[in-house]
C-alpha cells in the first residue's frame, strides 16, 4: 500500500501514542498512590485525547483528501457549537444554512490546492454575500450584531481552521522529507502541547495573574513557562518534521506559543460574554470542541503564513 | 420487510441526522426507563423531537418504542400513513372526540399493558418554535389509568431552531435533552398536571439558552 505520508510523520504519530500511554500510566500511578482523590475529569480528559489522537491519525494516514475532510468536519462541529451558544435571530435561519454551506466550498478549494480562491473566498465573497441574504429577508433589528457574530464565527472556525488543511496541499518540492503532513503535525501538536504546558507551569508556579478579567486562572508564570517549553520543543522537532532552520524554528515556537495563548483567551472572553464555562459537552473532560481548538484558531493562520512566506 | 425498513430508518438515517448533523447534549441519561411499560413526556417544537427521543434508546428496544401521534395529521394519504405507521411506528390516536366514541386513549392503555414504551407530547401540537405551551390533560388520564407505569419528563431545546413547524430546510444546531426523574401518580389529575408542569419548568431552568428571536 502506498501511503501519502512519510516515515517521519508515522514516527511522530507513534510518538503521540507513546505520550498517551505515559499519561494513562501516570494516572494509574496517581490512583495507586492516592486513591481517595477524585480524578474523574483528568481520566475523562485523557480518554478523550485517546479518541482525538486515534481519529486524527486515521484521517492523516488514509489519504490527503480524507485528512482535508477531517478538518472540514472539525470546522463544521465548531461552527455548529458556536452558532448553538451565541444569540442568533430567528429570521436568519436560512442565512445560517448558507453559512454552513461555506464549509464544503472552502475545503473544496483546499483539496484542489486553489490558493487564490482559498484565501479570498471567505474574507471577500462570503463576507459580502451573507449580509445580502440577510437584507433579502429584511429583518433590520439587531442586523449589525447578527452579521458581525456570524462573520466572526466563520472567519475563526472555517477560514482560520482551513489553514491547517491547506498545509497538507502545499507543494512538496521544497521539502520532500515530511511534507505537508509534517507541518500539520508540528502545528497541531505544538499548539495542543502549549496548552498543556501553560496549564502545568501555571499550576505549579503560578503567582501573578496575567489577564484576570478574562481568565482568572491564567498566570505570567504559566504563560512564560509554556512559551519556553514550546519553543524548546519546536527546536527539537523542527528538523524532523519541517523545513525550518534552528533560528526559524525558535521564531515558530514563539509564534505558536504566544498566538496559542491569545486564541485561548479570546474564546474565554467569548464564553465569559455568553456566561458559559464550557462551550459544549462533546469531549468529556475538555468541554466542547471550541474549548479544544480555541488556540488553533490563532496559531493555524499565523503559522501557515509564516511558513508560506518563508518557504513557498 | 417493514420492520427491517424501520430498523434501517432509525439505526442509520435518523442516527446520522440526530448524532452527526445535529448533535445532542444529554443530561441525566441514566433516568430514562430501561424497559417497558413506560411513558416519556416531552415538549414539542419540531418533527425532530420524536427522532431525538427515539435515538436516546438502545436499538434493542426499538420494537417496543412508539410515538403517540394524532390520527388526523398523520393518517391522511396512503403513502404518508404507511410511512407513519410502519416506518416511524406511531401509535395513532384521535385528537378530537365526539360523543359516543370509545375512550381515545384505549390504544395507549393497551400498548402499555403489552409492555410498550410510549412517547407522548402533551402540548398536542408543535406550536411556536422554542416556546412551551401548557400541557393538555390527556397525559393525566393516561397516568391515572396506568398508575404503576413510570412517566419520565424530558425537556428538549434547540430542535425548534433546527427544524421549526412549517420549514423544510434543516439547519444544524446542537440540541439539549434534559431528562427528569419519573413522576409517580399523585392520586388526582389536577395535582398531577401541576407537578408535571413544575417538573418541566425545573428541567428547562437547568439550561442557559442563548436568545433566539
Amino acid at each position: 500500500m502506498q501511503l501519502d505520508i512519510g516515515l517521519n510523520v508515522l514516527r511522530a504519530l507513534g510518538g503521540l501514542y507513546a505520550i498517551l500511554v505515559a499519561a494513562s500510566a501516570s494516572v494509574l500511578w496517581l490512583r495507586w498512590r492516592a486513591p481517595e482523590n477524585d480524578r474523574t475529569e483528568l481520566v475523562q480528559r485523557i480518554r478523550s485525547w485517546w479518541l482525538i489522537v486515534s481519529i486524527f491519525s486515521i484521517a492523516m494516514i488514509v489519504s490527503r483528501n480524507v485528512s482535508v475532510a477531517f478538518f472540514a468536519f472539525v470546522s463544521f462541529l465548531a461552527l455548529k457549537e458556536y452558532l448553538s451558544i451565541v444569540p442568533t435571530r430567528r429570521a436568519d435561519r436560512r442565512v445560517l444554512f448558507w453559512a454552513y454551506l461555506a464549509i464544503p466550498v472552502q475545503y473544496y478549494w483546499v483539496a484542489e490546492a486553489w490558493y487564490g480562491m482559498f484565501i479570498i473566498f471567505i474574507p471577500v465573497y462570503v463576507f459580502l454575500l451573507l449580509p445580502l441574504r440577510m437584507v433579502l429577508i429584511g429583518e433590520t433589528k439587531e442586523f449589525l450584531r447578527a452579521a458581525g457574530t456570524l462573520h466572526w464565527g466563520i472567519m475563526t472556525l472555517v477560514f482560520g481552521i482551513s489553514h491547517v488543511a491547506y498545509l497538507l496541499v502545499l507543494p512538496e518540492a521544497s521539502y520532500p522529507n515530511a511534507g505537508g503532513p509534517g507541518l500539520v503535525l508540528f502545528l497541531v501538536f505544538l499548539t495542543q502541547f502549549n496548552d498543556v504546558a501553560q496549564y502545568l507551569w501555571g499550576k505549579t508556579l503560578g503567582r501573578h495573574k496575567i489577564i484576570p478579567k478574562v481568565s482568572p486562572n491564567k498566570t505570567w508564570e504559566g504563560f512564560l513557562g509554556g512559551v519556553a517549553t514550546t519553543t524548546l520543543l519546536s527546536l527539537l522537532l523542527s528538523g524532523w518534521l519541517t523545513p525550518m532552520s534552528w533560528r526559524i524554528a525558535i521564531a515558530a515556537g514563539l509564534l505558536i506559543s504566544i498566538a496559542g495563548f491569545i486564541g485561548d483567551v479570546t474564546i474565554s472572553a467569548l464564553k465569559r460574554d455568553i456566561g458559559l464555562k464550557d462551550s459544549g459537552s462533546m469531549l468529556p473532560g475538555h468541554g466542547g470542541i471550541l474549548d479544544r481548538i480555541d488556540s488553533l484558531t490563532y496559531t493555524a493562520p499565523l503559522f501557515f503564513h509564516f511558513v508560506y512566506y518563508l518557504y513557498y | 420487510m417493514n420492520s427491517l425498513l424501520r430498523f434501517l430508518f432509525y439505526a442509520v438515517f435518523i442516527r446520522l441526522i440526530v448524532l452527526i448533523i445535529l448533535g445532542l447534549n444529554v443530561r441525566h441519561r441514566e433516568r430514562l426507563p430501561k424497559a417497558g411499560p413506560a411513558i416519556i413526556v416531552a415538549n414539542h417544537n419540531s418533527h425532530l423531537d420524536t427522532m431525538v427521543l427515539m435515538s436516546l434508546f438502545p436499538l434493542s428496544l426499538l420494537g417496543k418504542l412508539h410515538p403517540v401521534a394524532a390520527m388526523d395529521y398523520f393518517l391522511t394519504s396512503r403513502i404518508f400513513s404507511w410511512f407513519a405507521l410502519k416506518v416511524v411506528g406511531i401509535l395513532p390516536i384521535k385528537r378530537t372526540v365526539s360523543r359516543g366514541d370509545d375512550n381515545p386513549l384505549a390504544p395507549c392503555n393497551q400498548a402499555l399493558g403489552d409492555g410498550q414504551l410510549l412517547i407522548v407530547f402533551p402540548e398536542g401540537s408543535r406550536g411556536e418554535p422554542e416556546q412551551m405551551q401548557s400541557f393538555k390533560g390527556g397525559i393525566a388520564r393516561l397516568a391515572e389509568s396506568n398508575p404503576t407505569v413510570p412517566v419520565t419528563p424530558v425537556f428538549l431545546h434547540g430542535l425548534g431552531k433546527a427544524l421549526p413547524k412549517g420549514e423544510t430546510v434543516l439547519v444544524p444546531f446542537f440540541c439539549d435533552v434534559f431528562v427528569g426523574e419519573p413522576l409517580p401518580w399523585t392520586g388526582d389529575r389536577r395535582s398531577y398536571m401541576r407537578q408535571l408542569d413544575e417538573r418541566m419548568r425545573q428541567l428547562a431552568a437547568e439550561g442557559n439558552f442563548p436568545a433566539w428571536d
